[in-house]
């Protein structure tokens, strides 16, 4: 695949060819590694439908009579709820302590080894696993929730493909977010503390529980401009349903990249200093 | 069971447990804080949904408080009491459970009192406080009758969701890899049990509110307390069969618990 090692001869093709290659294998190791839990993906589907119809129809009520709240009519509420318990899985905001676990452990200086930047590796094998979920976990709310309640059909050409990016930029946030606090096991002896603010945050403030439009408006936009969270579940899922006119929902797929480009480098930052720490420490 | 030499037993596996978690003191005051947050936020999203209704199935803010409080206090108490048979999979995974069944002690209890976890004390407490003043800020017109039930309601529901937790943790002695499913029924069930059964339709509600029994936990004692009829037609003493439905759930969980183990062959981990 292309390393260099003493025994093989340096390679001869263009460095990025090599770089999509490897960045291509990881990925795909990353997809197979998740297509083998069939058993927990089942699982993990009838949790997020249930947890679909629950919030329908707590939205729903919401809604009440007037049928619109917070910029939202019953069909794009309906989308919202339903893509969103897809997407929960595809961007996995929870659960994730690989990272964390390996440094505990000082199993990371194994991959500080390995010819590819740690940052690079671990998001290709995310970006592999959010592929296997948004076939297998994404797939099946979004095609449920149409059976019981009326979705919203996005009316623009340009959306479809617009929410495609702008679920990929989730997800690379929420792995570049899920990274930094997994390497506070670099600095700290326990990671539960930061692991519990992220699980509480990311949560209610992503927009799972509710649309963010619920809070007053000066709450949102500060969340919006301030905090990645939005850019993890709110910002696709508004891009979904169609709640700003495009020009808005440009703009807002460009403030994912810039989350997603300053997190990015956040990461490598915090690595880079986190490895000269451990060079310090001999381990 | 109750043999004194048995419960010796079960009260060194609590002090054990005591004695373990409160040994590193930062990280324990960070999970009862980090505990307590969760269900912050469940009364937060309520809170917020009132922000932009007036009413939610019919039902004004301090009218649904009583039934957020109940819930939140009944799921927050039968977690910390039996929450962590959540546990179960992985017991049976690694073969822990094995060694479990081989003492001369119930099984169930040894499970829960080997990790009980003392962190959700503050999820507990501050159910408790919600419920508290909830009941005390709607307006009840307090009869001897309401007064009775404000006190049995909450332990019967407390008993209602430690009886799902068992229940739905045995199905991993046939299903491994079930942690998630036994999640919808828990989890799901929190969450119905926050909001009036007025706002759910359908065969959905139907099943979580009559078929699970959910109904049970909050809303009709919640209407029984606040004297209100149900605006889906069951009759008023039914908010005060809680009670019953409690000790049914936990008839099932007995009986689903016993069959479970009877049927355990181990993975030979």
């Amino acid at each position: 695949m292309g390393s260099v090692t003493a025994t093989v001869a340096p390679p001869t093709d263009p460095n990025v060819t090599r770089w999509f290659r490897t960045f291509g294998a990881i990925a795909a190791s990353g997809f197979r590694r998740h297509a083998t839990y069939r058993q927990a993906a089942v699982a993990g589907v009838v949790t997020n439908t249930v947890f679909g119809f629950l919030r329908c129809y707590i939205f729903l009520a919401v809604a009440g009579a007037a049928g619109t709240v917070a910029g939202y009519d019953r069909a794009q509420l309906g989308t919202f709820v339903w893509a969103g318990q897809g997407l929960l899985a595809v961007i996995a905001i929870w659960g994730w302590t690989d990272l964390a676990d390996r440094i505990r452990t000082g199993e990371i200086a194994a991959d500080l080894l390995r010819p590819v930047h740690p940052v690079t590796s671990y998001l290709a094998t995310d970006l592999g696993r959010a592929g296997f979920a948004s076939l297998a976990r994404l797939l099946p709310p979004v095609v449920i929730g149409p059976f019981f309640f009326a979705v919203y059909l996005p009316r623009h050409w340009a959306t479809l493909p617009l929410f495609g990016l702008s679920v990929l930029l989730s997800v690379v946030v929420c792995f570049a977010c899920r990274y930094l606090v997994n390497a506070t096991a670099y600095w700290l002896e326990d990671v539960r503390g930061p692991m519990i603010l992220w699980t509480l945050g990311s949560g209610v403030l992503a927009g799972l529980y509710f649309p963010l439009g619920f809070l007053p408006s000066w709450v949102e936009a500060t969340l919006r401009y301030a905090t990645p969270f939005p850019s993890l579940l709110q910002v696709p899922l508004d891009v979904l349903v169609e709640r700003e006119p495009m020009p808005t929902e440009l703009r807002l797929v460009g403030l994912q990249v810039g989350w997603a480009v300053l997190l990015l480098a956040l990461c490598r930052l915090v690595q880079r200093r986190a490895e000269h720490r451990l060079v310090v420490q001999g381990g | 069971m109750a043999e004194p030499g048995a419960l010796r037993a079960y009260r060194a596996l609590l002090g054990a447990q005591a004695r373990s978690q409160a040994s590193y003191r930062t990280s324990f005051a960070v999970d009862l804080v980090g505990n307590m947050g969760a269900t912050v936020f469940d009364v937060m999203t309520v809170l917020v949904l009132f922000g932009v209704t007036r009413e939610l199935g019919g039902f004004t803010l301090r009218e649904t408080l009583v039934i957020v409080g109940l819930s939140s206090f009944a799921f927050a108490t039968a977690d910390l009491l039996v929450g962590n048979i959540e546990r179960l999979p992985r017991y049976v995974r690694t073969g822990l459970f094995d060694a479990v069944l081989v003492r001369p002690l119930a099984a169930l209890p040894q499970l829960l009192l080997m990790d009980l976890p003392l962190r959700k004390v503050s999820r507990a407490v501050f159910g408790l406080a919600v419920l508290v003043f909830a009941l005390a800020s709607a307006g009840i017109g307090w009869t001897p009758g309401r007064v009775a039930l404000a006190l049995v309601a909450p332990p019967a529901a407390v008993v209602f969701f430690a009886a799902v937790f068992v229940t739905t943790a045995t199905v991993s002695f046939y299903w491994i890899d079930s942690g998630e499913l036994a999640n919808s029924v828990t989890y799901g069930g929190r969450d119905f049990t926050s909001y009036p059964v007025t706002v759910y339709g359908g065969w959905f509600r139907a099943l979580f509110a009559y078929g699970m029994g959910f109904a049970f936990v909050s809303y009709h004692p919640a209407l029984a307390l606040l004297g209100r009829p149900d605006p889906l037609g069951l009759p008023a003493w039914v908010g005060w069969a809680s009670p019953g439905v409690a000790l049914v759930a936990a008839a099932v969980a007995a009986l689903a618990w016993r069959v479970g183990i009877r049927h355990y062959r181990s993975t030979g981990s």
